[in-house]
């Protein structure tokens, strides 16, 4: 398989079958192969889930991984994290795996696709006022977008936009340059530096993976959040 | 000069540019940002991690600037609409 040029900059740029307007591109192969190990993953670690004393290696894992997701949730939100867990914990799981699997000789990171990373932040743009309106209703939430004074709500909306454009571009930019890097040392030296880069790739990508998930709840903290601000004065 | 030689020359030259010049502001916030951060810490070194997660939300924030910088010069040298413009006129014409 032809792997990616260095004027390509997107793994969409390498189709690999195509029928008229229906094309497969390397960016939807990676991102099945990527589903088809977090479901294989999943399903080895609860198949045989059990409340004993003796859990299995695959058990522990998942427990030690979803606990951290919960606590990281809780100290955002201040909050029950059992409503966020399931969104915020797949974008950190998906976004992550992707990242670290670039030591891979002949993978493609799906994340260092445009499109890939749009998805995702178009899927964090759906989730803050679906989560914003089942907290505080229809009214509640849109009345937030007319704080202090109406003046402010073409800032408001616009924020929105540039937020989720500036979350698809950062997530992109990162993996992306990562490889151009990795590949432009490769011509210039060799044989150490680019192993050096990797290593570094793979806390990038790390860190990347969880502050995409953090900024993702940090958003959804902040359309449900100002609920509970009002209840509190109510209550003195 | 024709317009396939002032596209190629404007582009890299504005790719340089956008480099050089946007990696200005991001370099001296994030200096800020962590040298503020690393003071807080010494200072209460209990809110460890909360400072170091508010350090890496913002600089993720600022380091998006750069980032958008580095996007718009690899758009420039890799992928110029204008480029391959002028290129599928010369072959057509």
């Amino acid at each position: 398989m032809e792997i990616l040029r260095l004027n390509q900059i997107s793994p969409d740029q390498l189709i690999l079958w195509q029928l008229g307007f229906a094309k497969i591109t390397a960016t939807m192969v990676y991102t099945w192969f990527i589903m088809a190990l977090l479901l294989f993953f999943s399903w080895l670690a609860t198949h045989r889930i059990s409340t004993d004393l003796h859990i299995t290696r695959w058990q522990n894992l998942l427990e030690v991984i979803v606990s951290t997701i919960r606590d990281q949730i809780k100290e955002i939100s201040q909050d029950s994290p059992d409503d966020y867990l399931a969104f915020i914990g797949t974008l950190f799981l998906f976004i992550g795996l992707s990242n670290l699997l670039t030591v891979i000789p002949g993978y493609l990171a799906p994340t260092s696709s445009l499109t890939t990373t749009a998805a995702l932040a178009i899927c964090v743009f759906i989730a803050v006022p679906l989560y914003g309106i089942t907290r505080r209703g229809l009214l509640g939430y849109f009345k937030e977008y007319f704080q202090p004074t109406f003046i402010f709500f073409p800032f408001h909306v616009m924020g929105e936009f540039t937020r989720t454009l500036a979350l698809a571009i950062r997530l992109f930019g990162n993996i992306m340059s990562h490889d151009k890097v990795i590949g432009i040392l490769l011509a210039v030296t060799p044989l150490f530096f680019p192993i050096v880069m990797n290593a570094l790739g793979l806390l990038i990508g790390m860190v990347q993976a969880y502050i995409f998930a953090i900024l993702a709840m940090v958003y959804i903290a902040s359309a449900t959040q100002a609920h509970e601000q009002e209840t509190q004065k109510g209550k003195h | 000069m024709d317009s396939l030689t002032v596209i190629a020359v404007s582009s890299i030259i504005a790719a340089g540019l956008t480099m050089c010049i946007g990696a200005i502001g991001p370099a001296l916030g994030e200096g800020m940002a962590a040298k503020q951060a690393v003071s807080a810490i010494a200072q209460q070194p209990d809110e460890k991690n909360t400072i170091m997660r508010t350090l890496f939300v913002s600089l993720a924030m600022i380091e998006s600037i750069a980032i958008y910088c580095f996007v718009i010069s690899m758009i420039l040298i890799f992928a110029n609409p204008f480029w391959d413009h002028f290129i599928s006129i010369a072959k057509g014409g």
